[in-house]
Order: structure tokens, then sequence, then C-alpha cells
């Protein structure tokens, strides 16, 4: 047994706990070591989300992209009880559903985006609204990014009329360990809770080079790339102690030893250690291949896993590693030359990495950028056909939903139009991989949160209610 | 496209007598002109002397032109960046000189005279980034001074050379809205009263000698005001950075004062709420048309509708605010578009109705009998994500299509594994 158990065996834990109260055996003061051992709660913030009601939609004369490759003509998909039931042709649709004819409309399922700073840099903007970096120690693990996050940020309404149904917000880069990333659903809440994907894993952030160094250079450091290493290197070796201290803790008590004692918490050792587990997964952002390279070789040494380089903007240079790495890449299609690390950005970077069978990403890191990420693919997607990569359009959709999910550990639940998954499918007005495309229906869960066509179902954050331009086409 | 293909090769390989060619013929193109002649299918644009000569239909007896067949192509004048700092800046960022920032200096208390034209390199690895994705001459100036005006910017091409500059002292830039207010005094009441007091004392300065030897008891120093002169003649544009429709109803106000003075409102987020005002007061602006979100107290009506709005109150809307990426400019166009703007003012936006704010439409923004030959053929609709410039002329010379970005893909395309990659020579 160890502290850092799953949901689901904690709970099981709790139904024995209980149990042995109702048998009166677990006040027996004499017996220490026949108490449970002490569990720490690995979800004290639970998701509240709630599906949106909905009746079953039959969207029919649609070209579907399913996400993982597959095209499918003139074609139709079902979704009942939230999820994805059927795609294909005559399907039969409930008697109570309702058919959405998406003739020269394509269909794909909705845009993931691993990496955005909604809520936690949320307009209006300013130092009052500034919550995306805890930026007084280089590491802070102990903090989570879902603390932060204002849900009446308009930029969450922004994206969804882009299409976006899924994304992982993540703490800024200024630390070299950041904090915990949550991953939501962008059904526009009250409370984050509302928003929080259930079940899905927690992210942590992580940066290289030049934030990180920059920001503590004369606040105590690190203030070069070779103290940033030091700092990531230490924080994992002092993990590896802090999980040392409860295996003993777990393993005296299992014992029977009267005089385990429970190790104080140490909330950020404890984000630490449950990545070194791979239960938090690691999302670093890093720019030059060399800064990889090596986080890659840190990787082996502490034997933990990197679930995605985020900016990646030199992977095209290491892509092969990549790919063998088994580490994604998120990236912008052309975002270059704003930093130094950022110098050598070019617009065939996503399909290179792609060319290489390393796992792709694209990202938007902007809540500007969030809203196009369609657009962002097209043109990686197009550059790569003009440097010779022939890539398919349905091949490209994996960078949009089902590589963001698998990286986000939520491929079992979604990023793909595929039997007894959610139902989180857009309907496009055109061809996604168009300026002039737009998402005109979103469902998320099965139910339609986002139709362009029916202003009065926009959502409107409390932020914007009595403003200029309350409930406006934005 | 297998014959554009060659001769593109051809080009790159026979630079040097194709240098020497002075007449261009780019046959079986849609050109969209942008003048009065309007969209031409299977065109022929006659090039002589790095001028347009001719735009017709169909094609003629072409003995001493070289021929670029575009048969499929969509032809287009060469974009303009309207809002930019090409040439002051290679990486803004930690690493060294950026000339498009400056720190507080005794030369000048207003910011006024600060003139860029020293500072732009043409050998900036920006410049042919942009260059072979269509962006063939832009204007640039500075983008933050921390004083009341953000410098005289100046006009440039963006062509192989090194004598960059098509006109000094171009424009001056100021701010009045959330940003500017900051930096002047934290409030606008001081921040106007501070923008009206320097054209007040260029206003009364025009027409006298402002030598050492003269009696100046202005506050602005002697440099600000020779620089504002101009301006307040109304010779050069000032750009004013305003994005509610209350700072841009101050701006209408100020053009109103001052009927001379020939401005542009850069930014106008809430542009489209005072739409017909800014059209009645013949008051164009330059937008960044995805600016959409409540970003600020001064920008809470911000909505991708703002450009397709305001050209359809008749107000002359330009696209392109950007530096490093400038060649994005046509996807910010393409989105107004989707978003209402009608097609063609999409084109205008980075073509004409830029050349017209800067007063060089006699010269480019379109092709024209006598303008400068900045030529684009694209794969298709420039405003299309998926469509690319495949050739690129300025003043008439095919530039080579290469960059340090191609450079490195071509590097990259296949990994090495014998031998370091930069023993790899692209």
């Amino acid at each position: 047994m160890n502290i850092l158990d799953n949901k689901r065996q904690l709970f099981k834990l709790a139904a024995v706990a209980s149990l042995l109260t109702l048998l009166g055996c677990s006040d027996s003061s004499e017996d220490k070591a026949n108490e449970p051992a002490f569990q720490i709660n690995a979800n004290p913030f639970p998701s509240t989300y709630k599906p949106i009601p909905s009746k079953s939609v039959l969207i029919t004369n649609a070209t579907i992209l399913d996400g993982i490759g597959g095209i499918f003509n003139n074609s139709s998909v079902l979704l009942q009880d939230g999820k994805i039931v059927a795609i294909g042709n005559d399907l039969s649709l409930p008697d109570d559903g309702v058919t959405v004819d998406a003739k020269g409309k394509w269909v794909t399922p909705g845009i993931i985006d691993v990496h955005s700073h909604l809520g936690v840099y949320p307009a209006p903007g300013g130092t009052a609204h500034s919550d995306g970096n805890e930026a007084t120690n280089p590491v802070t693990a102990e903090v989570w990014a879902e603390h932060s996050i204002w849900p009446q940020d308009a930029g969450f309404q922004r994206a969804l009329a882009g299409g976006v149904t899924v994304m992982q917000i993540l703490p800024g880069s200024a630390n070299l360990v950041g904090g915990r990333g949550v991953t939501v659903k962008n059904l526009p809440g009250t409370t984050v809770q509302d928003m929080k994907f259930p079940d899905a894993p927690y992210g942590m952030k992580m940066a290289c080079g030049e934030n990180p160094k920059r920001v503590y250079g004369k606040k105590g450091g690190p203030s070069t790339r070779m103290g940033n290493v030091a700092g990531y290197r230490q924080a994992w070796a002092d993990a590896q102690n802090y999980q040392r201290t409860w295996d003993n803790y777990y393993a005296d008590h299992e014992a029977g030893k009267k005089d385990a004692k429970i190790p104080k918490r140490d909330l950020k050792l404890e984000t630490l250690a449950l990545a070194l587990k791979g239960e938090i997964l690691v999302h670093m952002h890093c720019y030059r291949a060399d800064d990889m390279a090596t986080m890659l070789d840190v990787m082996k040494e502490f034997n933990y896993k990197i679930a995605a380089f985020h900016h990646a903007v030199e992977a095209y240079k290491i892509a092969d590693q990549l790919a063998e790495a088994e580490v994604c890449s998120a990236m912008w299609a052309d975002w270059w030359g704003f930093k130094l690390e950022a110098y050598d950005g070019i617009q065939e970077n996503i399909p290179m990495v792609h060319a290489a069978k390393a796992c792709t990403i694209v990202h938007s890191d902007s809540d500007l950028g969030i809203q196009r990420l369609n657009q962002e693919a097209a043109k990686a997607w197009a550059n790569g056909r003009r440097a010779g990569i022939d890539i398919s359009q349905a091949d490209a959709w994996q960078w949009l939903s089902a590589n963001p999910a698998k990286s986000l550990g939520i491929f079992e639940q979604t990023g793909s139009l595929e039997t007894g998954k959610n139902a989180d499918v857009v309907i496009w007005s055109a061809d996604p991989f168009s300026t002039y495309a737009q998402a005109e229906h979103v469902y998320l869960d099965g139910a339609l949160i986002y139709d362009r066509n029916d202003p009065a179902s926009w959502p409107v954050s409390d932020f914007e209610l009595g403003q200029p331009g309350e409930g406006d086409s934005k | 496209m297998n014959t554009l293909i060659k001769y593109l090769l051809l080009g790159s390989m026979l630079l040097t007598p194709f240098v020497g060619a002075k007449s261009i013929a780019i046959v079986g193109a849609k050109v969209h002109t942008m003048s009065s002649q309007g969209t031409v299918d299977n065109a022929t644009v006659l090039i002589k002397d790095g001028k347009i000569q001719k735009v017709m239909q169909g094609e003629v007896a072409l003995a001493g032109y070289e021929i670029i067949d575009a048969k499929g192509k969509v032809v287009t004048p060469g974009l303009i960046g309207a809002s930019t700092s090409l040439g002051l800046v290679d990486v803004g960022f930690s690493a060294g000189t950026n000339d498009s920032n400056s720190s507080l200096t005794s030369i000048s208390a207003t910011g006024a005279a600060f003139d860029v034209s020293y500072a732009i390199n043409p050998d900036s690895s920006l410049m042919a980034i942009a260059r072979i994705e269509g962006v063939t001459s832009a204007a640039t100036s500075m983008g933050r001074t921390g004083q009341l005006f953000n410098g005289q910017g100046a006009l440039i091409t963006l062509g192989d050379t090194s004598t960059p500059l098509i006109q000094a002292r171009a424009f001056i830039s100021t701010r009045v809205g959330n940003g500017g207010a900051d930096t002047i005094g934290g409030s606008r009441s001081v921040l106007w009263v501070s923008l009206e007091k320097a054209l007040a004392e260029a206003k009364f300065a025009v027409g006298k000698s402002l030598s050492p030897r003269d009696e100046w008891h202005g506050e602005l120093s002697r440099t600000d005001i020779v620089a504002l002169i101009p301006l307040v003649k109304g010779e050069i544009p000032l750009l004013v950075d305003a994005r509610r429709a209350a700072d841009i109803r101050q701006v209408i106000a100020l053009k109103q004062r001052h009927s001379q003075l020939n401005i542009v409102i850069t930014y106008a987020t809430e542009g489209w709420r005072v739409a017909k005002e800014l059209a009645d007061n013949n008051i164009p602006v330059i937008l960044n048309p995805e600016a959409n979100l409540p970003s600020s107290f001064d920008q809470l009506g911000a909505t991708l509708k703002n450009a397709g709005r305001l050209a359809d109150a008749g107000v002359q809307v330009s696209i392109g605010m950007e530096t490093h990426n400038i060649r994005l400019a046509r996807q910010h166009a393409g989105n107004a578009v989707a978003n209402g703007l009608i097609w063609e003012q999409g084109l205008a936006a980075l073509t004409i109705n830029v050349a017209k704010l800067y007063g060089i439409d006699d010269t480019l923004g379109s092709l024209e009998a006598g303008k400068i030959a900045d030529v684009v053929i694209w794969s298709g609709d420039p405003l299309e994500v998926t469509e690319a410039a495949e050739m690129v002329l300025i003043a008439g010379e095919p530039v080579k299509m290469q960059s340090r970005q191609s450079k490195l893909r071509d590097r990259y395309l296949k990994l090495q594994t014998d031998k370091p990659m930069q023993y790899v020579r692209p």
C-alpha cells in the first residue's frame, strides 16, 4: 500500500473502513496496527460536471472525419445517450430524436487543446487577474491551476465557437515546475468543478529554457539553463526520497509496527511523486531541440514519462528521437522569433514531426489561437504537402483531437468518433481546412452546446452582461 | 504548375541573365488588379523596367517578354504590411538590441522626433521570411518609446536590396487608449492635454525659424517640433491607437478641432460602434480583425464582425498588425471575410487601402500602368490558409524564394544519421 493510490482503491479502502466501524473493531486503541493506514484524499476537488440532457441526434449527409484516420463521404453519425452510437448509412433514429441534415458540411470530433490559459489569465487582463504563474519559487508543484480559473472568462465561449470541446488549462511557464494543470470540458460553468472532466488524470506543467532563468535570474536562481536542469533533478530526487518515507510508513504499518508514524505531508513533493509514478502526466514547455534532448535524459534518469513537449519549436530537428521516446510534441503552425529559443521555428514543423511517426499535436497557448485551431492544422497540413509530405486530412485531424486526448489520458472517453465514446462532435459549415469554414454546431456529451445559427442560445459570461456588445456575435 | 516550377528552377539557376531581362509577361492567371479595372480572368500582365505596363484580358503577341505561365493561378499586387516593426527587430526579447523600443532620453520629451529610418536593417531574416510569402513592402515603426509618440515611422520595400527606404519620416504614431494613458500620467485626463499641447505648439511653429539662435519658449524640444510640423500640416498621417468607442469619438473630435490633420486609427476594436462617424469624417482604420475578447476595459465590445461592419459603413479598412508573422495578415483578412467583410475588401485591406492611407497609392497597392511591379502569383485564393505565394516579383524582379526558414526546413527534411546535421548544406 502507499499513499498515492488512485481514487478507486481509495473508495475501496473507505468502504472497508466503514465496514470495520460497523463491526465495532476500529476503536480498539490497544491494537493500533489494526487501524487502516492513513490515506490521502486523491480527489479533494471532485468534478461536479453534468452533461446537459439531450435527445438523440442523427447527423446525415456529411463528410465525416472520425479523427483516427478515417473519412466517410455522405455519411451519418448517430449520437445517443451522450455517446457515439454509430457511423454509417441507413442509421435509424429513435422516435424522439432530431435529424440534422449536414449536406455539404463536415463532421469531426471536438477539438481538444492541450495548452490553454483560459481562466488563469482571463479577459479582462491586469494584475488582478494574473493568476497563471506562482512566480515565487522555481518549483511550485504544490499549486493547482484549477484554483486560479475564473469560469467567467469570455474566452471559453469564444473557444466554443471554434469547435473546442475539451482543454487542459495549465499554469504558466515562469517556473521549472509550475504546478498542476486540469482538464476541463468547455461547457462554461459557474465553478471550475462544474467544468472538470470527470476522472481525467492531472497534468503537471514544467518549463525549459529562457522563462525560468529570466524570472529567477535575479531572484536567487536559476539564472542559466544548467541551473534549470539542476533544479529539475533536485526536485525529482527530493520526490523520490519523499516517496520512500511514505513507502516505509505503509510497509511498517503493514508489518504491524506500532510506532509506524504518518509522515508529514508535503504538497509539492506529493505532486512530484505522483508524476514520477505516471499518475500525473508531465507537460513540459520546451522550445529547443537540445533542451528537449536533455530532458529526455532526465526522464530516463528518474524513470518518469513526459507526456508532451509543448511549443517544441525545434521538434523537427530531433523528430526521430521524439518518436523513439514516445513523447508527443504540441506545436504552433508558424509562431516564431518572439524569443531566441523560438528563432528556428519553421512552418513545416508539425508535418515533419508527423512524418517521423512521432506523436503530433496542434496546440494554441492563446485565447485567440484556440478559436482557430482547425486553421492552424490546415496551414501545417498544406505546408507539409508543399514540402512533399503528403498527409491526408483524415490523418491530420489526429493532431486536433485524438493525439491531444492521448496525451491527456482521456482517449478512452473522447478524441475520436468511435462507438461508445463521448459524443463530442463538431459540424463545420465547410471543409474545416479552410479559412472560411466555421463551427456551426458543437455537441458535448451529445448535447448541442453551441449553435451558430441561433444567437439566442449562445452562452454569455457574467462579465459581459450589461456591457457593450452583450450577446453580440463575437 | 509544372511549368511554373520549371520556370522557378530555371530562374534561380539563370539568375544573372534574368536580372538583365527587363520585360516580363505573366500569362493566364486570374488577376485582381485592385484598380478600376477590377478582376480580369485569363489575363496577361506586362511588366517593363520594373513597372506595370498593362493588364489585359487574353493572350497577346509577346515578342521580347520573358513569359511566366500562371494558368490556374491568382495574381495580386504585393501585400503591404500596414503596421509592423520590420527591419527594426530580429528577436524582441532578451536577445540584445531591439530598435523598435527605446528608453527615455533627453533628445526628445515626447518621442515625436525619433526616426526609425536610421535603424532599418535589410539583412534582418524577417525580411526574406515575409517577402517570400507575398509581403513586398511595409510601414515600419517603433512599438514602444514610453513617451507620447512612438516616433516617426518609415515606408520600406522588402525587396532584396541594400536601400530599403521608400520614404523616411512617413508617419507618426501615438496611443490614446489604456496603453497611452498608462504611459502618460496614468490617465486620459493627462494624456489628452499633453497631446493637444504638443499639436498646438507645433501649429504655432509652422513657418517659423527654429534655428538655435531663434527664440523658442515652447515646452517641446525644437527637435520634436520639427518632426511634428509635417504632421500638423497634414503632410503625413498621425496613427492613433484607439480601441473603445469613447476614445474613437475623442479622436474624431480631435480631427474636427484640427481639420488639417490626416488621422488614421489603429486597432479601432470598438470601431463598429462608431462606424458611421468614422466614415463621415473620412478616417481610415488599421485593424487586427481577430481581436474579439474583452481583454481590457477599453475593448469590451470586441467582435470578429468589426472589419465587415466598418467596411459596410464606408470606412476604409486596412489589415496587418504584426512583425515576425506579418505573413499572416492574409489569414487575418480571410477571417474578416469569413465574418462578413466582402472578399474584395479583404484583399484591398492588404494592398490598395494601405497604400492610400500612407499616400503611396500613386506607385503601389494595385496593378496599373506605371506603378511599381510588386506582384504575387498565388497557388489560389490568397485569403485561404492552405494557399501560398508561388512567385513574388518586387519592382519587376522575381525574388529568390528562399529564407532562413526554408533553409532550415530543407536541411532537416531528411534527418541524417551518418554525419552531424551541421555538415548538411540545404
